[in-house]
């Protein structure tokens, strides 16, 4: 375990360096990319550009320039080019709505997914495992962006059943809710035709398995050989999907959903960052996802391990 | 022999597949007393395994088809509810599958999977049937039964693993024990000490064993009666003397002859039956060992009836249209019984 953890916590840190340096890089090799013109504004002449951007450093060489965006991110420094706002406080501010929207949401299409990959399993190639099949490629077909407009229009605008768009925190629980429900929808819809499909093709190898036959024989229920054997022997591959898809969702790819439903998360953060070439929130943004990603990873190995006693840890 | 457990009336089991239907069993019939090991034997593809599974409804299926009988006791088992056969799996027919390593589910302590086999039958605590399943555990033999019911199968060896197998087959004293070549996929001393444990199993007189194998060696040992069968039928069926010192049907000549025997001395080549055991979707007129057997004539395009033949020994039935003054002289060609069905000939 000791070595599991040493070993997973050098590859995060190789992966952050990694990560950073290649974001960073980027934007060495953008064409027309010039903060300092971003910074001093529209109308400014060419010696302010250039007071700018030795103030802030963008004469200096690559490796330089660096060291030191690096250095103010992790001393909590670092400020983004458009609103001079700290992005460090900006990602503690806004990770709580982004939170709120991830969550529910993973745990909202991780169930639907078992619910219905099982369904699809145990009807195989009848009608319900044939309108799944429609609904899982609707879903995974369907740009998310789409899918939250006709959603809005239909229910919020239309009919006002839902809230048009908006966040509500936690405080107010009941609105908070109301406020997120399709968010969560979207966002679970997008993953669950997918997640579904595996399972059922999982749980579909594991039926014809020896040990599956073995229950039967011990005289166990239907239900017990499904869930005990069956599904508890499917499900790996399902949560190693689960720890990345999660982990980069918390890290802001949620962005479409709380872009087009004003959810002040740091994914509407990052996609603002993005059209304004906006480095420091792009490249803090980068980490904390990656940050998550090595996360969730090793969080998928110890729950992997827990299930599964053949596979030890190391890293 | 003890009481009547069993009593299968031309059983049939075919499958509906793509390319037709696929008679796997056609018309066995056998009978299984208290304390009597029934051998059931064949190459892959004969319906052995087939026909064993079918007396639990393991075969059932959307493409599965049945006829015939199977009595356990003066319960029906091919047309039993679901419910019904559930309560006699694993309580009172209960089976050892052949490939230990696979036929343990990889995620559950193996204590655990013997604890699950008596509570789905029984209302006892957990730790009360974890109790019973070190006692079982320890009786066939694991050492530290006690530790050893915390691992996963994954920890024991193949040897081990059966022996865990045979314990939770064991858990309930079932009146019937399946064992579906159950030392198949282990080395000869393992294979030894399991058969010993069947034996035992015997001796107590406690339950009838159906034992499924294709080694004849493993059917001297331990079989009281056996069943011949090829291609969906049995083609011979008699007591363990009867098949093995008077065989009446060529297939059975080389099924016999294709063993290497430590008291006489090894052929150069041992000999094999030519050809392809028969497919199942399209088997071949009249009797199905017929493209294979040397002694084929043309009486062989009907199907022989399965039927006593000897006199002497009315328990004694076989598929094979030759007389029975025929069949002794030709097995007994080159001395030596199988080499006629497998037509080779040593100088």
């Amino acid at each position: 375990m000791t070595r599991f953890v040493v070993r997973r916590t050098l590859s995060a840190i190789a992966l952050l360096f990694a990560t950073s340096v290649v974001v960073f890089g980027i934007f060495e090799v953008i064409p027309s990319y010039n903060p300092a013109r971003a910074i001093a504004g529209r109308n400014a002449t060419q010696t302010t550009v250039q007071e700018v951007a030795h103030k802030f450093g963008f004469d200096k060489p690559f490796y330089v320039q660096y060291a030191n965006t690096m250095k103010l991110i992790f001393t909590g420094q670092v400020i983004d080019y458009q609103d001079q706002l700290n992005v460090v406080d900006q990602f503690r501010q806004r990770f709580g709505a982004t939170l709120s929207l991830v969550i529910p949401a993973g745990i909202l299409w991780l169930l639907a997914a078992v619910l219905l990959g099982s369904i699809s399993a145990l009807r195989v190639g009848r009608m319900a495992d044939r309108a799944l099949m429609v609904l899982a490629i609707l879903g995974v077909s369907i740009p998310i962006f789409l899918l939250a407009a006709v959603l809005l229009y239909l229910l919020a605008f239309k009919t006002t059943i839902f809230p048009n768009t908006g966040y509500v925190g936690i405080s107010d629980p009941v609105q908070w809710a109301y406020h997120l429900i399709l968010p969560w929808f979207c966002i679970a819809v997008l993953s669950v035709g997918f997640y579904s499909r595996v399972l059922r093709s999982n749980l579909l190898d594991m039926v014809n398995q020896d040990f599956v036959r073995t229950a039967r024989a011990k005289g166990l229920s239907r239900r017990q050989v499904f869930v005990r054997h069956v599904l508890r022997n499917s499900l790996m591959p399902i949560i190693t999907m689960f720890g990345l898809d999660f982990a980069t969702l918390l890290g802001g790819a949620a962005l479409v959903t709380e872009f087009v439903f004003n959810i002040p998360g740091v994914g509407q953060y990052e996609a603002q960052a993005i059209g304004n070439l906006d480095v420091p929130p792009i490249l803090v943004g980068s980490l904390f996802t990656a940050f998550f990603v090595v996360l969730f990873g090793a969080a998928a190995d110890v729950l992997y391990a827990l299930l599964d006693p053949r596979i030890r840890l190391t890293g | 022999m003890g009481e009547r457990l069993l009593e299968v009336e031309d059983l049939q089991v075919s499958f509906v597949t793509e390319e037709g239907v696929l008679r796997a069993v056609d018309g066995v019939s056998f009978t299984l007393d208290r304390g009597e090991v029934v051998a059931i034997v064949g190459e892959s593809g004969s319906g052995k395994s087939v026909t064993v599974m079918t007396l639990m409804g393991l075969t059932r299926g959307p493409n599965s088809r049945f006829g015939g009988t199977a009595r356990l006791g003066d319960r029906e088992l091919i047309g039993a509810s679901e419910q019904e056969l559930q309560r006699i799996r694993g309580k009172e027919i209960a089976m050892i599958f052949q490939d230990p390593i696979s036929s343990l589910s990889p995620v559950h302590r193996v204590g655990d999977q013997i604890v699950e086999q008596i509570r789905a039958h029984e209302d006892i605590s957990k730790a009360a049937a974890l109790d019973r399943a070190v006692e079982l555990m320890r009786r066939v033999g694991i050492p530290h039964a006690e530790q050893r019911a915390r691992a996963f199968p994954h920890e024991f060896s193949g040897g081990m693993r059966q022996r865990a197998m045979i314990a939770m087959a064991l858990s309930l004293s079932p009146s019937v024990l399946i064992a579906d070549e159950p030392t198949t996929a282990l080395d000869v001393t393992i294979q030894a000490q399991i058969l010993e444990e069947i034996k035992e199993l015997r001796a107590h007189g406690d339950a009838g064993v159906i034992f499924v194998t294709h080694d004849l060696g493993v059917v001297a040992d331990i079989a009281d009666r056996v069943l011949v069968m090829y291609g969906g039928r049995v083609v011979e069926q008699g007591t363990l003397d009867e098949i093995f010192y008077d065989p009446q049907h060529p297939y059975t000549w080389g099924l016999l002859g294709s063993v290497t025997r430590m008291d006489r001395e090894p052929p150069r080549r041992l000999p094999a039956i030519p050809g392809q055991p028969p497919s199942l979707l399209s088997p071949p007129e009249g009797c199905h060992f017929r493209p294979r057997c040397p002694h084929a004539f043309d009486r062989c395009i009907e199907v022989p009836p399965l039927e006593a033949r000897l006199p002497e020994a009315p328990g004694h039935l076989d598929r094979c249209w030759l007389e029975v003054a025929d069949k002794r002289a030709r097995r007994e060609v080159a001395g030596r019984i199988g080499l006629a069905a497998a037509g080779t000939v040593i100088a």
